[in-house]
């Protein structure tokens, strides 16, 4: 029996560490490297396998009972040790489980609902562009993708007014523990129990208004589908990655379409484009660059053997520009057919959330290239570091009205 | 390969052939047709690859299931008796001929 990734298994071992700040600067070359080492490739910093092309993430993804979610997706073995907060119920457990608590939150988040809440989060998005056409230079970050989801998302989920200066911050905590014990993952640890305490507080019953995607959760303990102890987690996975996601997302498309004017010129030209504008966006910046599963057998994977117990670190980014898979990959073509990309993962886990993810998108490129002629890059972008989350801090933009 | 028949608002009609096993979602967006959408890529999550099946076929495509059965009520075109996801239709060899009518928009 040969030790995990050895040679003697024919899994090419790489010195490359993907948490790396040198790394998150520029990981394009290394996404590369990953991807033409072999398809099963193995991390020796963090003693993990490593998958970077398209059909091997894809192939991960969609077999959830070789490659767990409930040991964690992140580095951390809940098997060996304690998670840093009590385990999701959707994101970090497997069938039957999951199937039960994840079809809770489809219904509260499904196409219906989304019909509901469309015109509300048109209207401030045409809102917010009426402000910034105001200003018309600005930070796309802080001002805009930021700013926009916040002027929505915590009303649709019905939280108090008070205290939502802690989302995103919580946010950033979850998605930068998923990575490993390096200084990203414990200075955000450390400082996260205020974070954590607003975030309790808030899935309680009582804190959420009627209406709202919270206390619809909540009514389905009413209806018998989960028990009154797990609504309030299940609210919090709606906090964690309702909101940091989407402001990147739409950091992500603004990013694409301020560095090129041709893209968005031709969504100018169509506004039904937007949707696809905001998808390629994901597929092209990945805003979720990374997810683990754990093996719970062991696996033969494209030729390579993989023991029981091993964590496998899935390089979405890497899938979505692979050139097995996407031609001209490092090209953003509003006009792509994206569908398959993994920007949001794919299988049981797929993001529950993308229909909000996507109509936010949509009804914010379409405000925006309806009123605006020109958008500039006035200032250096500024990259906000996170283990797990790709996206800028800043992006100083000028813009000019149509 | 069984081959299946997507027909436009328009009236245009698209002969597909599928491969072993795929859905008719599959074989569409693998042909690059226009009028499918498929934003989750075949996860039962969207309804962006609805159809209206032919009437003459309906009866011989299995039920729809639950998840299914909810997500066609949030299509953005008008659900009817014989709307389906196309994602969730599998292509069987007693499927060739298949009918699909595209409805006029998916979001």
């Amino acid at each position: 029996m040969s030790a995990p990734g050895s040679a003697a298994s024919g899994v090419p071992h790489l010195d490359v560490d993907p948490f790396d700040m040198m790394f998150f600067a520029d990981p394009y070359p290394t996404h590369e490297l990953l991807r033409e080492a072999g398809p099963v490739v193995y991390l020796d910093k963090w003693k993990v396998y490593g998958v970077a092309r398209y059909a091997e993430v894809h192939a991960v993804l969609n077999d959830p009972a070789t490659f767990c979610s409930s040991r964690g997706v992140g580095l951390s073995d809940f098997k060996k040790e304690t998670p840093w907060r009590p385990p999701s119920l959707i994101l970090e457990a497997d069938p039957p489980a999951h199937t039960r608590t994840r079809a809770v939150l489809s219904k509260v988040l499904s196409p219906t609902v989304m019909k509901q809440v469309r015109d509300r989060f048109a209207a401030a998005a045409e809102e917010r562009v009426d402000a910034l056409i105001e200003k018309r230079s600005f930070d796309a970050i802080a001002d805009l993708a930021e700013a926009y989801p916040l002027s929505i998302f915590p009303d649709a989920l019905g939280l108090k007014p008070e205290g939502r200066e802690h989302l995103i911050p919580y946010a950033s905590v979850v998605f930068n523990a998923f990575g490993p014990p390096n200084q990203l993952r414990q200075e955000a640890i450390e400082r996260s129990m205020p974070h954590q305490a607003y975030v309790a507080e808030q899935c309680q019953r009582e804190n959420l208004a009627p209406g709202g995607f919270g206390a619809c959760i909540h009514a389905q303990v009413d209806e018998g589908a989960i028990t009154a102890a797990e609504a309030p987690l299940l609210v919090r996975s709606l906090l964690s990655a309702g909101l940091d996601t989407t402001v990147n997302g739409i950091g992500a498309a603004l990013y694409c379409l301020a560095r090129f004017p041709d893209q968005w010129q031709r969504l100018r030209s169509d506004l039904s484009l937007a949707r696809g504008a905001f998808e390629e966006a994901v597929r092209f910046e990945s805003p979720v660059q990374t997810f683990f599963r754990t093996t719970t057998r062991e696996v033969e994977l494209s030729g390579a053997r993989i023991g029981e117990g091993e964590k496998v670190l899935m390089f979405l980014a890497a899938a979505n520009r692979d050139p097995r898979r996407w031609d001209s990959p490092d090209s953003y073509d509003i006009t792509r057919r994206t569908s398959g990309h993994v920007g949001f993962g794919s299988g049981i886990h797929m993001c529950v959330g993308q229909l909000v993810a996507r109509l936010e998108g949509e009804v914010m490129l379409t405000a925006l290239a309806r009123r605006v002629a020109k958008i500039e890059i006035t200032g250096e972008p500024k990259r906000r570091f996170n283990n797990t989350l790709r996206g800028l801090d800043s992006l100083p933009v000028t813009i000019t009205p149509a | 390969m069984p081959a299946i028949t997507f027909i436009h608002p328009d009236g245009k009609s698209d002969r597909v052939e599928t491969s072993g096993g795929e859905s008719a979602m599959q074989a569409a967006t693998r042909h690059g047709l226009d009028g499918i959408l498929a934003e989750c890529g075949g996860n039962a999550m969207c309804a962006t690859c609805h159809v209206y099946v032919d009437e003459s076929w309906l009866a011989r495509l299995p039920a729809v299931a639950d998840d299914e059965d909810a997500l066609l009520d949030g299509t953005a075109a008008e659900r009817l008796p014989n709307s389906r996801l196309s994602c969730q239709i599998n292509i069987t060899p007693e499927l060739d001929g298949l009918v699909l009518l595209l409805p006029d928009r998916q979001v």
